[in-house]
């Protein structure tokens, strides 16, 4: 799960890593508003999505009189930005976070990641702050200092004083601010069962602080139970509808833009699915992973999600029942096309537990539409063929 | 021969008479798997599935002999569960347990390493040896016993290769579902190593996913150490970038971890990748000459 940039400096907030202040505002008379309290004489108007490259997109701007905040929330708030993490439909911008402008010296990088070979959390620091990390790692990589931390003895001195040395950090005093700022980005990771904290800019001001001029954090969603202080944060108008609506179902699905609707147990299977039709000549129009406990009302669900996708010209359903008995997802197929209205063609293939008697039941069943494919490679060729209106 | 398990391994349930727990370990007796206890804290003397029940970790271990543990611990307690099997001695443990949060995972496998206890998993299918011992949730009867090692991510991809594979005559040795998420116990390179040194197995088919970087390192391992024929196929080359596909690992961002730039280190190291995993039984055939 992702947070927004402001909830992500109240938790900052919370665990004394430094931020400017700003007011959080959903209408361009409350943005004014906050403008007022924070007392200027600059500010910096931003709109809040989850996505990367605001900036660039036009989302961030900086206002020097309360007229200007007024003029800039307005065209901000309800826009649809564009940025090259959002996709080129962009995204609607319903928040403005109104902050104090900076006194901004220079600018720094800082992240915290999990680094999965080293299986431990990996701190990523640049004197290239402001910029796309991605492009100084592909240009410049010796500009990225690394530093992993074993969880098992925590953020140490040494740990802070790689990081102070390699971004050039000579005042002593900045040493000091920089290592407690550092050490309060760790308790933030490790507390609050963190995936990323990405800070950029990490600023220096004029009189020598160190301040988040961002902040982004997404987090692991298996330990959201525990986390009911960051899983209240969630904001469900960035998600997508369709995939929350699954979801309420047990079903994992993302849409894609091709032809043919998929439904599969398992992620890994529900991939190679995908990869399957592309590899025969179709298109996949959706990524379904029915889960492990799939039965009739499933099943419905999934045929209505994929068909509301109106380029869905074919179904292809492929499982391999494990623990899920075949004969359990063939009933399910047949109460579902009782529910919902499957009106193309629909490939079946159900190997392993019980498939012969599922095979039997589908036959038994009469249903119009139904192909049975024999195995994956024979039953993504039919989706296919039958995608294009061949028989 | 075989890899981890056997028809004389000893293994007890963590987790033991929870819903799946009970469930997954009558499968498992049924296939033949030698179930000797199980863990359920506050459930001591208890008589489960005919297998006497433990309060913890060591009281199982030194009444039964086990050395391996297949873990059903919920996701909020699998990391202590995890940690508790490793200073019990226990050489292996199977965690099947989907959801775990990852720091926990984190911590329970440096203390497992510190204590020399292997790990499969989490969110995974376990492990099989055909027609021996099944440790997990994979359906038995469609591993039957032969010379090709398998290792995959995936679990339903298992099953897909695994039924391929002897569908084309030739049988699986042992196969392990290493799960796909952020931190996982044993991976490519270990389970390459012990197929390699298995006199039993002959060929090796390892199924990976978009996300990360496991499959690049073991494309340069083979390239050192495995000499036997591998088949490989890599789950994700149509998904769009930056969207998580179920699995917690499979998550690309920018040009790491496609499915592509996976396919080409390991074809660049001789081994057969296939585009799609319907491709595995014949790849498997070609390999096997």
């Amino acid at each position: 799960m992702n947070i927004h940039e402001y909830q992500a400096k109240q938790v900052f907030a919370k665990y004394g890593v430094p931020t400017p202040k700003g007011i959080i505002a959903e209408t361009v008379d409350q943005a004014v508003e906050n403008a007022k309290e924070l007392g200027g004489p600059v500010w910096v108007v931003k709109a809040q999505i989850h996505a990367g490259g605001r900036g660039l997109g036009g989302g961030v701007k900086l206002a020097k009189s309360l007229d200007e905040v007024r003029e800039l929330a307005d065209e901000i708030l309800g826009m649809q930005l564009v940025t090259h993490q959002t996709g080129p439909e962009g995204k609607k911008v319903n928040k403005v976070y109104i902050e104090d402008g900076a006194d901004i010296k220079d600018e720094f990088y800082l992240s915290v990641v999990l680094d999965r070979a080293a299986e431990m959390p990996i701190f990523m620091a640049s004197t290239e702050g402001g910029m796309d990390i991605e492009t100084v790692a592909e240009k410049t990589p010796e500009k990225i200092i690394k530093i992993e931390v074993d969880p098992a003895i925590g953020f140490q001195g040494f740990h802070a004083r790689e990081l102070i040395f390699g971004l050039g950090i000579t005042d002593k005093e900045e040493q000091k601010k920089l290592m407690k700022f550092a050490a309060a980005v760790y308790e933030v990771y490790m507390d609050t069962d963190a995936e990323m904290i990405e800070i950029n800019p990490l600023v220096r001001t004029g009189s020598g602080d160190f301040i988040a001029l961002d902040g982004k954090m997404g987090f692991d969603n298996s330990a959201l139970g525990r986390q009911k202080f960051i899983a209240e944060m969630r904001d469900i108008t960035e998600e997508d509808a369709d995939e929350m609506e699954a979801a309420k179902y047990g079903l994992s699905y993302v849409a894609l833009d091709g032809e043919i609707g998929c439904m599969v147990n398992g992620a890994g299977l529900a991939m190679g699915t995908m990869d399957t039709i592309n590899y025969m000549g179709g298109t996949p129009a959706n990524f379904l992973d029915v889960g492990g406990s799939a039965n009739a009302e499933t099943v419905a669900k999934g045929f209505e999600i994929i068909l509301k996708n109106p380029n869905v010209k074919a179904i292809f359903v492929n499982i391999f029942g494990g623990i899920v008995r075949c004969d359990r997802i063939a009933n399910g197929i047949i109460e579902a096309t009782k529910i919902t209205d499957v009106n193309v063609p629909v490939i079946v293939r159900l190997d392993g537990t019980n498939a012969p008697e599922a095979s039997e039941i589908l036959k038994n069943a009469n249903i119009a539409n139904l192909i049975v494919g024999d195995d994956l490679g024979d039953g993504a060729a039919k989706a296919v063929a039958a995608a294009k209106g061949e028989k | 021969m075989s890899i981890l398990v056997n028809k004389d391994t000893k293994v007890i349930v963590q987790g033991f008479t929870g819903k799946e727990g009970t469930f997954h370990a009558e499968q498992c007796l049924a296939y033949g798997t030698q179930i000797v206890g199980g863990v359920t804290p506050g459930k001591a003397g208890q008589t489960h599935l005919d297998q006497p029940v433990f309060n913890t970790v060591k009281d199982a271990v030194k009444a039964t002999g086990a050395t391996v543990s297949m873990v059903f611990v919920p996701p909020a307690f699998v990391g202590d569960a995890v940690m508790e099997a490793a200073e019990a001695g226990i050489e292996l443990a199977v965690i099947i347990t989907e959801g775990a949060p990852v720091k926990d995972m984190q911590m329970a496998k440096a203390h497992a390493t510190k204590h020399g206890m292997m790990t499969i998993g989490p969110n995974c299918p376990g492990v099989i040896t055909a027609e021996e011992c099944k440790i997990g949730i994979m359906p038995g009867m469609i591993f039957k016993k032969g010379k090709v090692g398998l290792i995959s991510k995936s679990g339903t991809l298992t099953y897909e290769g695994a039924n391929q594979v002897c569908k084309a005559g030739y049988g699986i040795s042992t196969a392990v579902g290493i799960g796909g998420d952020p931190i996982i116990g044993l991976s490519y390179k270990q389970l390459l190593q012990m197929f390699q040194d298995d006199a039993e197995t002959e060929a090796i088919v390892m199924i990976g996913e978009i996300g990360g970087d496991l499959e690049i390192q073991a494309a340069a391992y083979i390239k050192e150490n495995i000499t036997k024929p591998v088949v490989a196929f890599i789950a994700g080359q149509t998904a769009p970038p930056g969207k998580t596909m179920g699995h917690a690992g499979a998550i690309i961002s920018g040009s790491a971890g496609t499915a592509k730039e996976k396919m080409d280190a390991l074809s660049a190291v001789g081994v057969e990748v296939v585009v799609s995993p319907a491709e595995i039984g014949k790849a498997v055939t070609k390999v096997m000459g």
